[in-house]
């Protein structure tokens, strides 16, 4: 047999059909649903008389409009959010598919409580009407991101329509220096593939600094996958793997377990597998990042200064000259010099305990800028719940902190959570994209821990400086 | 789904690289649970003022543009987020044709989906067709899917690639679901032996 990537592997045990031309059928083991991005394709479903083929494989939960205050039992305020979590609501009721609605302390971001709850699992193929559906692949699933149609195509046939992908290794060797986290690492592959770097690309993440990283780390990994342009990035599962799924509610159990356990143990590329493209850095090259621009890619080490325009080539000129003119910066200025309004902690990126475990060692004691708007929005009601179990929760609000409940929230501001036009954000979402956070908001992207660095001292800040040994974020 | 054969019209261009979704359809306009009326929004935050009146300064807002039905567009056009209100919006506006030397992979696979057709071509070509759409309203292109060519205003033709089952939907207008479901079969069967192999999905 010729040798195969992990890709090659998932994809081939769910090829259902294939043409002469390429064009396949991938059946689909999870399909995830949330209110956005599905109304659409359920009306779909109900003009044309068909059913949800396994709506025991669909799985639902509202995020991106849900209001995170803590009243917010009293309902939505905004109507057009009020009718779309509501449509799910009844979608869910009238299909039979499981849900976590808004009351459920199991609810949260979709991609937080997939593997909260089990139901992503290694080799899977899993799919959601959201791009950051590839945070899935840090269990050795194959996890992309799906548009309305193929929603509609999905809950109908439990299949998909693919052409298969090229396959990428990225790797990343040797450790990482201390303050540096997941999230300096996938922002650091994004620095150096580009935005456009994945595109047509499934990409394995492997190496000695992947290997080290916990389940939340190669989450964070995955997620920003799409930034650089690829659909899926995932990583091949091993013992941490199996021990975080194990007893997880939807995980298998007993002798199915073992089952399981037996298949997964076989999830790695192959050691001559081919690779159409491979990107290595060294993990000691790796410093804690912060974005200066308006796309991921804009990314620069923390002791770095915003750079001029001219120093890029072809049309990446006139982007950088559009993104400092948007972000209001002069190309010279030290990163650590710019100064922020708001500090964003939460997201399908940054949202999960860990996330909030790092930020927490940082602010321990400490206190946020005066004048400063600084907020925690937890992944999930279970992250939440953890986090006020093991004191995180006081630590954020003796520092200053809103203490939020979970949802998306300010990471595309869909709901009240939005940033005024001009004001400046440390943000650890996944885009910074023009308008992304609210009209003319200005994004920079970091991990938690730069993220609650900058919250005390109310400009982008380098985390390392303010690092006791005892406390160094994981 | 609208088929998609042959078009001549007005084409707009775009230059700028790594337009995304957010520029697309910013996420105020994502609330809907239907699927038209989007073009009023299309570009929102470019295309409008912040008193909410239309930038001049935009392409779409400029006479010569206002009923473009091709965008030549920059680098890594549509990156970003799956929200298939993108092509909603731009095909709500009118614009069935884009042109680019490269587009993110989900926003590209929903434009099929949608009876517009994206083409990628080659940084030179893209550069002639982007001359050929600054010189405004004069400037008519023709695309042709059956043939596989762009023709400039000038009669300059290009040809373009296509994927053979993409390009037989969208002059067709297929339905990808009535497609698969003729596949139902093969479904059942697969479920059956995937059952049997992993019991515990």
């Amino acid at each position: 047999m010729s040798p195969k990537t992990l890709y090659d592997k998932i994809w081939d045990a769910h090829l259902v059909h294939e043409a002469e031309d390429g064009t396949s059928l991938l059946y689909i083991d999870r399909h995830l649903v949330h209110e956005v991005t599905s109304p659409q394709a359920f009306e779909g479903l109900r003009m044309t008389g068909r059913t949800v083929r396994a709506p025991d494989k669909t799985i639902a939960v509202p995020d991106h409009n849900v209001p995170t205050t803590l009243d917010r039992a009293k309902g939505i305020e905004n109507e057009e959010s009020r009718i779309q979590v509501e449509a799910l609501d009844k979608n869910a009721k009238d299909f039979g598919i499981h849900y976590y609605p808004v009351s459920d302390v199991r609810q949260g971001i979709v991609h937080i409580i997939g593997p909260e709850q089990g139901w992503t699992l290694p080799g899977m193929t899993v799919v959601c009407g959201d791009s950051h559906t590839a945070t899935h692949g840090a269990f050795g699933s194959l996890a992309h991101g799906i548009g309305t149609s193929e929603v509609e195509h999905v809950l109908a046939t439990q299949t998909l329509i693919q052409r298969k992908g090229k396959n990428m290794k990225v790797e990343i060797t040797g450790k990482l220096m201390p303050g540096v986290t997941a999230k300096d690492i996938t922002l650091s592959v994004i620095g150096k593939t580009g935005t456009a770097g994945g595109t047509g690309y499934v990409i394995e993440y492997m190496g000695e600094a992947i290997r080290d990283l916990s389940m939340e780390g190669r989450m964070t990994v995955c997620n920003m996958a799409i930034e650089g342009g690829a659909r899926a990035g995932l990583i091949a599962p091993d013992e941490k793997t199996f021990e975080y799924v194990k007893g997880r509610p939807h995980a298998p159990k007993g002798a199915q377990w073992e089952a399981a356990l037996n298949w997964w143990k076989t999830l790695k590329s192959d050691d001559d597998a081919h690779w159409d493209k491979v990107v290595t850095i060294r993990g000691e090259d790796i410093a804690p990042v912060v974005t200066w621009g308006t796309s991921p890619e804009d990314v620069l080490p923390i002791t770095a200064s915003v750079p001029a325009p001219e120093s890029f080539q072809g049309g990446k000129v006139d982007a950088a000259k559009r993104a400092l003119d948007y972000m209001g910066l002069k190309a010279g200025t030290p990163l650590s010099e710019i100064k922020i309004d708001t500090v964003f902690i939460g997201s399908c990126t940054n949202g999960r305990i860990e996330d909030l475990r790092a930020a927490a060692a940082i602010l321990m004691g400490k206190k946020v800028k005066d004048g400063l708007r600084a907020m925690v929005v937890p992944g999930s009601g279970l992250v939440r719940a953890q986090a006020e179990e093991e004191g995180l929760a006081d630590i954020f609000k003796e520092a200053g902190f809103e203490w939020r409940m979970a949802g998306c929230s300010m990471c595309l501001a869909m709901n009240p959570d939005q940033l005024a036009p001009g004001e400046r954000c440390a943000a650890t979402s996944n885009r910074n994209f023009e308008g992304r956070q609210g009209r003319g908001g200005r994004t920079h992207l970091m991990s938690p821990a730069m993220a609650a660095a900058a919250a005390i001292t109310g400009h982008l800040t380098d985390v390392r400086e303010m690092m006791q040994p005892e406390n160094e974020p994981a | 789904m609208e088929k998609f054969e042959k078009l001549t019209g007005i084409a707009a261009p775009l230059p700028l690289i790594n337009i995304d979704t957010d520029m697309i359809i910013p996420k105020q306009f994502l609330k809907t649970i239907k699927r038209s009326g989007l073009g009023v929004n299309l570009f929102d935050e470019m295309r409008y003022l912040d008193d909410g009146s239309e930038n001049p300064d935009f392409v779409l807002n400029q006479p010569a543009y206002r009923d473009a039905e091709i965008l030549i567009a920059g680098d890594n056009f549509g990156c970003g987020s799956s929200r298939e209100h993108a092509p909603w919006a731009i095909k709500d506006f009118g614009i069935r044709c884009i042109v680019s030397t490269s587009f993110a992979d989900i926003f590209f696979n929903n434009c099929f989906k949608n009876g517009i057709l994206p083409i990628v071509l080659p940084q030179e070509q893209v550069d002639l067709l982007m001359q050929d759409a600054e010189r405004g309203a004069n400037a008519r292109m023709e695309v042709d899917l059956a043939s596989q060519t762009i023709t400039t205003s000038d009669g300059e033709t290009i040809s373009f690639e296509v994927d053979s089952f993409r390009k037989h939907c969208l002059m067709e207008g297929l339905d990808d679901i009535g497609l698969t479901m003729a596949k139902v079969d093969a479904i059942g069967s697969f479920e059956k032996q995937a059952e049997q192999a992993r019991p515990w999905v």
